[in-house]
């Protein structure tokens, strides 16, 4: 029996709703079958909580007195550099932005001890930060100078604004090489001696929906410890990649575009992360909520870890050079398990993604439906789904030659 | 017999001085380096696992602290602080005595102090500053 969202919100407003984790699902499914577990089973909830660099935020702290026009000037919190190409006060941090006098990968590895990711995290923990801007000046927007104290609650409005989030399946980093390297993957060690993987594997929300049938524009979501939105395809969506026969796909692949108010999140659930030899990133707490509406988007969500699987990729060579291809498939089970063979060895792995801390958010979220504080939303238009063809490119580079004015095919 | 992880920290006077030797010869201890830092000039940081019977030990820890340097337990040294821990595992393969350890079943990260020998090779991995040293 089909159910549309309307009904299991009715349900949830009453106390009624039955929800499960997707990993309580499992069992579930298992025990009771499909047919008469999606006859009584609401929602599914999913979680993660991983590094997630395309992430930022943006915010408009009002106009000082005399007005200062920040759009073109400079502006740092935290001596952390904003972009401001924005009217006069708005202004945009970036996860992964560092001080301009950070010695960066000078003394390597760069150790990156404060950024835009620690940033927010200070934003949201409710601490002061320091602004201090550099205007041009104007007729309107006489003041070229700015110092203040500022924090969350001062700002007007304060937005968590991620452009790829939410990653469908991810990489397994290695190092073939005999250095050791720093990634955004961690610390590879030489000649295959670790490796690491990012994605919460059964609980990850496009895992749990993996053609996007629930989750599209406008659905609401857990983020950061508030209430969310996915606003978009996140950048780099990719869902065309080869999938198993479950149609859960072997590789990265879709990708979420996300955005909610940052002054009811937490610090718990958006963290600053320092990658050494890397750089900044922030770790961002996701849940999405799947309606359980028929049978088949039950059976997507009792996918397991022993189901997912991901490509090996060489971090020294394969991937900064694009090399394609992989060296071997994995299962999330094998590398939950704490060691996978490649080429032959055995070697142990580590997660970057915590599967700890996203079956807390998916607990968290079927908290929320449980109390009736939270309600579905209907999407408002589908992702691109495997039979989309939107592909991922890479870029195509058209040198520019003698400093010409037109651009060349 | 006694066993004590310990953390000996030398002033930059005391470098010189052939601790380990007298430890020893005259003290008839069982010293075994699990780490060193010593750099001319500089504060020197050893990180050994001492054994012998008590009255050794004591004496040649009396020893020890009357030259000079700081003797201090090794547990007080490497802190793991759970609320800053995210739990994300990427420690847990590269720490070599399984101080950092994943419950596998909950995937739950846990720090046993009693195991750690301050080798600091989780504290570049750790990317949320969870494991901290206190020197
Ligand atoms: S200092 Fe070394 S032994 Fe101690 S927890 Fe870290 S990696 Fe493990
Ligand atoms: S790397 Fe840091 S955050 Fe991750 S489990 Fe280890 S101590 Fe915790």
């Amino acid at each position: 029996m089909a159910k549309t969202i309307q009904e299991i919100n009715e349900k949830i407003k009453k106390g009624k709703a039955v929800v499960y984790t997707a990993e309580e699902i499992i069992d579930v499914v298992k025990k009771k079958g499909v047919k008469k577990a999606a006859a009584e089973v609401d929602l599914v909830t999913t979680g993660t909580f991983a590094p997630m660099c395309s992430s930022g935020a943006y915010f408009n702290p009002g106009h000082a007195n005399p007005r200062i026009k920040l759009g073109g000037g400079q502006v740092t919190l935290n001596d952390v550099p904003v972009y401001t190409g924005f009217a006069a006060v708005d202004f945009l941090v970036g996860a992964t932005a560092i001080p301009d006098d950070d010695p960066r990968n000078k003394i390597y590895p760069g150790k990156f001890p404060y950024g835009g990711g620690h940033l927010i995290e200070d934003l949201v923990a409710g601490k002061d930060v320091r602004l201090v801007a550099r205007a041009y000046g104007t007729d309107c927007y006489p003041r070229r100078k700015l110092e203040t104290w500022i924090r969350l609650e001062d700002m007007n409005e304060a937005v968590l604004f991620n452009t790829r989030n939410a990653y469908q399946n991810y990489n397994v980093a290695v190092n073939l090489s005999d250095r050791i390297i720093h990634t955004y993957m961690g610390v590879l060690h030489p000649e295959l001696r670790n490796a690491t993987y990012c994605s919460a594997g059964q609980l990850s929300p496009l895992l749990n929906d993996p053609f996007y049938r629930t989750i599209g524009v406008g659905t609401r979501i857990f983020l950061g410890g508030g209430i969310g939105y996915v606003v978009e395809r996140g950048t780099q969506h990719n869902p065309s990649v080869p999938r198993t026969e479950q149609g859960v796909p072997r590789m990265g692949a879709g990708t979420l575009a996300l955005m909610g108010d940052l002054k009811q999140m937490s610090n718990r659930w958006l963290r600053g992360a320092s990658f050494v030899g890397y750089g900044v990133t922030l770790a961002v707490g996701i849940g999405i909520p799947i309606p359980i509406l028929d049978e088949e988007t039950l059976r997507f969500t009792t996918v397991t870890d022993a189901d997912i699987v991901a490509q090996v990729v060489d971090y020294s060579e394969a991937y900064p050079k694009c090399v394609p291809g992989s060296l071997g498939e994995v299962s999330y089970a094998q590398l939950k398990s704490g060691s996978v063979t490649v080429n032959g060895k055995e070697i142990p792995t580590a997660g970057l993604s915590s599967y700890a801390r996203a079956r807390e958010v998916a607990g968290i979220l079927k908290d929320w439906v449980e109390t009736g504080s939270f309600l579905l939303s209907e999407p408002v238009a589908p992702l691109p789904s495997a039979d989309s063809g939107v592909q991922f490119k890479p870029l195509n580079e058209r040198p520019i030659v003698n400093n010409n004015k037109v651009a060349v095919n | 017999m006694a066993t004590k992880r310990l953390v000996f920290n030398f002033p930059p006077n005391l470098i010189e001085q052939p601790l380990t030797y007298q430890l020893i010869t005259d003290h008839k201890l069982k010293v075994n380096i699990l780490r060193a830092r010593v750099t001319p000039r500089e504060r020197g940081r050893l990180v050994v696992e001492v054994s012998g019977s008590k009255k050794n030990l004591d004496a040649g820890l009396k020893y020890a602290s009357d030259l000079g340097v700081e003797v201090k337990p090794l547990a007080q040294n490497v802190q793991w602080s759970e609320e800053r821990c995210i739990e994300c595992t990427a420690c847990t393969s590269i720490c070599p005595t399984g101080a950092l350890s994943v419950e596998r079943e909950q995937m739950r990260v846990s720090f046993n102090e009693d195991k750690c020998i301050a080798c600091e090779l989780c504290l570049p991995t750790c990317p949320y500053e969870a494991v901290q040293i206190i020197f």
